[in-house]
């Protein structure tokens, strides 16, 4: 059991943009048991589930959806975050694609639970050629009830929109959303309050995953037990990835939770290109961490990845080969930091910039040992001391490449002497 | 009947350092620290200006990780520690960041040795710059009035704070991100294009040397060497009140004597007060506002000392400008009438005079070089500069400033009431003109002088005064652009309506002018600057000042009886009146 | 101010109720219908009275977001993307050829002011990578020959 269909049930089944379609292949069913049988049933079912949130923060989502539930307010928001900015992510792309419906059916599900009546869905500007499918998607939903006042005759009323982001990595941070959905630069605000309780116009805000939107719907028509058919213990259920790279079959896969790197590069995305060897793997997205070659045989739970210091993060897998260089990856990785900071804090403005004299002397070969000294310091500052959980999570590729390939992080000389005490 | 709403204030418990506090809910832990005596560092924080949490330097740990503490609320048996290794250590490679994207020319630096980055880095004990420097190299020194050092800037964002919220000029702000993040007039022009009101509140919220006034003291120098040249100085009143703290006096200390006596051991030929000036304002202003009393309008009259106020209207409500008072402002009054009555009188050329102010107020800089506050193609004033460049100058000529006797004021020019003196606050200019308004309207001398209902810091006040039977009269006081513009809106829509508007720029009037002594931030979080120096004013008024109506003033009287004629007369017009730009 | 210039504005920021909370959607959509594609300076001045908020909080806005342009540029913008994916999979043939086809380099306009390129972070195609994105449309497994074939297809398009 490599690829499974849980969450992408209806992908190819149906025209992904078409209300009837998506009835007529079982769309909305989740949304009538949840008319039905009432909010506590369905969140017991998610609770049941074991999700955990799918934007990298994998906080178990029947939480969330209870906290967000208890705020107390005259308006309360929810905003479906498909600000998929992590690079070497698509999922959500995919998601929006070919099954926009759940989505909007996982938003309806979301804000009657949380008795939220707003309902955004934040899309990456990136995303700018889907936005008039996912917009007429919603009218088709207004059109037919599922959205607006009184959604399917019940006493819930449910409005949704679509927010075209600007072109910023950050705006994935709540906080940094909810700043630019107010009209302002996307730099994140403190916490607490956390943007469950003062987030968009300092309203509470649901922000929650487009994965996990869909995936709670899909829960919720087949069961929690049918999600937890699948996965680990810890780790239950399907997830959605991307890998790219230099593979032979580049693309979205749904999978159970453990299976194996390897399984994954080989068995689904076709194993690497051109009969070279493989060297390393960067997972979650920019933030995540460096796995190398010798350590794919690792599951992709969120318990096996952790033990090596990496996590789900955004579902990416991004695959390299032998011709390609770590440092030179990495130095790729830092320069996307670099631009996508979003300036405010010292850690992770300052931080970025030293981090851009290190790698440039890192790669042309220059580095002293003053310069990996700074480079230590400046990745404890930037870890620990970063306004917002971008700026923290930003240390992760450097951090894991420092575990795995220790070699590449310290002069010559000093290389020299270590082996020779070893 | 009544109802009283009583709130109780919910209080939180927790630990710093060891030491239970016990504070309202809400409080942050910095604010909470202070309480327990335990001083947590900080520095883009600032009180009632900014509360970012973006410079990091106030770390703590908060049960076990680390919190910027200035935004950071008390909860309910928190275990807060402020002095780990780990927080020292934390705070040290902070700063050694902040420090790589500035240039640290500390010992010709204006704000050397009143730096709170050069404060911090003593205080953490910080010994040396370990990362790679860069920061960008560009200066904007084309304003009158601010200059920017990029070079200094360290993304603090209180001038961004207190130009776009405190003020609601809205030219500084941060734009780009990432490592181009940078503070920067809008469109990255320099402040001279732009719709900056001069006011310097930047400068004085500034922690580093990022913003400065546009150094004159030069050209006073060069001047004062100039035996050719005829040198007479004129201090504003809020200068006084402010001045000792460049010399280590205590805030809201008078140092009006020892002020005299500096600039006369600096060589000026003659040293006036720009309160006798304020008195002159008065009589035409308050004449002024009679007028328009009794012909209709337009009302409400809007007073114009405060060049910032001005500017600010000149760009944002044009439509107001017919609204504003056509005196000049003190300063200029004191230069029109210097170079004509004072020159005619001592038989000087008014070519071969030099005026000179001091002035609380970096946006006098810009107000002496406007076209039309010129008489025959002389300048009212030739130089203005700032109580700190004065401070400078003294400092500069090794001058014993708290050693020096007390002089007076050079006769005539030097003369005051105390109304002229409190022109310095927030409210002080209504005060003055109602004592004499109130004189002229009822025929007497009304004795109670003290209209404590415009006084404070109060962002606006609004009081109605019974002046006589028939006539209550209207008014209000405003300070700071933002208050600023609440008050004009509503005057704009017809929702309030007054006689008579007293507007400054600067929040609390020029006692806190962008010219004025810098305050480190600690003493800001103890002390409200504004009625701090407002109280060295008031006590010139009520105790040192033998007359407190500015129609009393002796010299003033002389002035109109044997030069001007009547207030508001043909000649008072030529040299005490002006006219106003639309920038729009 | 010139008088297109206010109409244009009014007329996107009526659609959004001249509420400064919109104030991305109103400066994305005026960009796209203006001259060059940015937002002016004088733009932002007229945008920043209309919702009544300060200049500098609208040229933070457009400075911060990438997608959003304080400088004019050409018509149709095309971005190559050098992140991870694209980077791992060679990109710098894909750069050299557009280079190469437009006569310009990385960061420039054409000077019939028709084409800008430029670099960009992942726009989310890394399974067709390297990959361009040319105004809003994604291309991928691009060859020489395509590319030469995109850009006149491009050309001829305004003509």
């Amino acid at each position: 059991m490599k690829q499974v269909h849980f969450i992408t049930e209806l992908f190819d089944k149906y025209d992904g943009r078409d209300l009837l379609a998506y009835l007529n292949a079982g769309g909305f069913t989740a949304l009538k048991k949840l008319l039905d049988t009432g909010s506590e049933a369905v969140l017991a079912e998610i609770d049941a589930s074991g999700l955990q949130g799918r934007g990298g923060a994998a906080y178990p989502t029947g939480k969330k959806l209870r906290q967000a539930r208890a705020e107390k307010a005259a308006r309360k928001f929810v905003v479906c975050n498909a600000d998929e900015g992590e690079p070497g992510t698509f999922k959500d792309r995919e998601l929006l694609k070919r099954n926009i419906y759940q989505v909007i059916e996982g938003m309806v599900i979301a804000g009657i639970c949380t008795q939220s009546q707003e309902g955004i869905i934040y899309v990456r500007e990136e995303y700018t050629n889907m936005h008039d499918e996912i917009r007429s998607a919603i009218a088709e939903c207004y059109k037919h009830n599922y959205l607006g006042k009184g959604v399917l005759g019940s006493p819930y009323n449910f409005d949704l929109k679509l927010f075209s982001g600007a072109g910023s990595y950050v705006c994935g941070e709540g906080f940094a959303m909810c700043e630019s959905m107010e009209g302002k630069s996307g730099r994140p605000r403190s916490k607490p309050p956390y943007v469950k309780q003062e987030g968009f116009l300092r309203l509470p805000t649901l922000v929650i995953n487009t994965e996990t939107l869909s995936t709670i719907v899909s829960i919720i028509k087949h069961g929690a037990d049918s999600f937890r058919r699948y996965g680990t213990e810890k780790s239950p259920g399907t997830k959605l990835i991307s890998i790219s790279g230099k593979v032979n079959r580049p693309g979205v896969y749904e999978i159970p939770f453990g299976l194996t790197i390897r399984e994954i590069i080989n068995d689904l995305a076709g194993g690497i290109r051109n009969g070279k060897k493989g060297h390393f793997v960067q997972i979650g997205g920019a933030s995540g961490g460096i796995l190398p070659e010798r350590l794919w045989d690792t599951r992709y739970t969120y318990e096996d990845l952790a033990k090596a210091g990496l996590s789900v993060g955004s579902g990416a897998i991004v695959v390299a080969d032998e011709d390609n260089s770590l440092l030179d990856y990495l130095k790729v990785v830092q320069d996307f930091f670099r631009h996508e900071s979003c300036g405010k804090c010292t850690p992770c403005r300052e931080g970025n910039r030293q981090l851009r004299f290190i790698f440039e002397r890192i790669t042309n070969g220059t580095a002293t040992a003053a310069d990996y000294a700074n480079l230590e310091i400046v990745l404890d500052v930037m870890g620990k001391a970063s306004l917002c959980g971008s700026g923290k999570t930003e240390v992760v590729p450097f951090r894991t490449a420092q575990r795995y390939f220790p070699e590449l992080f310290m002069t010559k000389e000093t290389y020299a002497a270590k082996k020779a005490v070893v | 009947m009544q109802t009283v709403l009583l709130t109780i204030e919910k209080k939180v418990s927790l630990t710093i350092d060891n030491k239970k506090v016990r504070v309202p809910e809400g409080t942050t832990v910095l604010e909470a620290a202070k309480k327990a005596g335990i001083h947590i560092p900080t520095l883009c924080y600032l009180k009632d200006i900014n509360k970012a949490g973006a410079c990091r330097i106030c770390l703590v740990e908060a049960n076990g990780s680390l919190q910027a503490s200035c935004v950071l609320p008390v909860s309910e048996g928190m275990v807060v520690k402020t002095n780990t290794p780990r927080i020292r250590q934390m705070r040290k490679n902070i700063l050694a960041l902040i420090l790589a994207n500035h240039n640290s020319s500390c010992p010709t630096c204006v704000r050397n040795n009143n730096c709170e980055l050069q404060t911090l880095a003593k205080e953490l004990n910080l010994r040396e710059e370990i990362f790679e420097k860069e920061y960008s190299h560009h200066i904007d020194d084309f304003s009158p009035s601010v200059v920017r050092d990029d070079s200094k800037c360290i993304n603090c964002g209180r001038c961004v704070n207190v130009c776009n919220d405190v003020q609601t000029v809205g030219v500084l702000g941060f734009v780009h991100r990432s490592d181009r993040t940078k503070v920067a007039p809008v469109y990255d022009k320099s402040l001279a294009e732009l719709s900056c009101i001069n006011c310097g509140q930047c400068i004085v919220n500034c922690p580093v040397g990022a913003l400065r006034e546009k150094d004159n003291t030069d050209l006073v120098w060069e001047a004062l060497a100039d035996e050719t040249k005829h040198v007479v100085v004129q201090t504003a009143p809020a200068v006084r009140a402010a001045l000792g703290e460049e010399f280590g006096l205590p805030m809201g200390t008078s140092v009006t004597g020892k002020m005299v006596a500096a600039l006369r051991r600096l060589g000026f030929d003659k040293v006036f007060d720009t309160d006798f000036a304020a008195d002159v304002t008065i009589m035409e202003e308050g004449t002024e506002l009679l007028n328009r009393l009794k012909n209709g309008g337009p009302l409400p009259l809007i007073t114009s000392c405060s060049p910032g106020w001005i500017k600010f209207c000149e760009h944002k409500y044009p439509e107001l400008i017919p609204h504003l008072s056509t005196c000049k402002s003190p300063q200029n009054m004191m230069g029109a009438l210097l170079k004509s009555h004072y020159a005619k009188m001592n038989g000087l050329d008014p070519k071969d005079i030099v005026v000179v102010s001091v002035m609380p107020c970096t946006a006098k800089k810009f107000e002496v070089q406007r076209e039309e506050l010129a008489v025959d193609g002389i300048r009212d004033v030739d130089i203005s500069i700032t109580t700190r460049e004065l401070a400078r100058m003294i400092k500069e000529a090794r001058i014993e400033f708290n050693e020096l006797a007390d002089e007076p004021f050079d006769e005539f020019y030097g003369d005051s009431s105390g109304a002229g003196v409190i022109f310095g606050a927030t409210g002080g200019v209504m005060e003055a003109a109602i004592r004499t308004v109130a004189d002229i309207l009822t025929g007497q001398d009304i004795d109670e002088v003290n209209y404590e209902a415009v006084r404070g810091v109060e962002g606006i006040k609004e009081a109605e005064i019974q002046i006589t039977p028939d006539l209550k009269l209207k008014v209000a006081v405003v300070h700071g652009g933002a208050n600023i513009k609440t008050l004009m809106e509503k005057v704009l829509s017809g929702e309030t309506q007054y006689h008579f508007i007293e507007v400054m720029a600067c929040p609390g009037g020029c006692v806190n002018g962008g010219g004025q002594p810098i305050v480190p931030d600690k003493v800001k979080m103890e002390k409200d600057v504004r009625a701090e120096r407002a109280k060295a004013l008031y006590y010139e008024d009520s105790a040192v000042l033998p007359w407190r109506k500015s129609h009393k003033n002796p010299s003033v009287q002389r002035l109109y009886k044997e030069f001007l004629g009547e207030p508001n007369s043909h000649l008072a017009h030529e040299l005490l009146h002006t006219h106003y730009v639309n920038r729009q | 101010m010139k008088p297109e210039l206010e109409q244009l504005a009014d007329s996107v920021c009526a659609k959004y109720d001249y509420d400064a909370v919109n104030l991305l959607p109103i400066l994305q959509e005026i960009q796209r219908l203006s001259v060059h594609n940015y937002i002016s300076e004088e733009m932002a001045r007229i945008i920043a009275k209309k919702l009544d908020i300060t200049e500098s909080r609208v040229y933070d806005v457009v400075t911060y977001f990438s997608a959003l342009s304080s400088e004019p540029r050409g018509e149709v913008i095309i971005q190559i993307c050098n992140s991870t994916t694209c980077n791992v999979n060679n990109n710098r043939d894909l750069i050299r050829w557009f280079e190469e086809e437009l006569g310009i380099k990385v960061g420039e306009t054409t000077p019939d002011n028709k084409f800008t390129l430029i670099f960009t972070h992942c726009f989310g195609a890394c399974d067709v990578s390297p990959a361009v994105r040319i105004d809003d449309d994604v291309y991928g497994m691009l060859t020489r020959e395509k590319v030469k074939e995109l850009i006149a297809a491009k050309r001829g398009a305004g003509e």
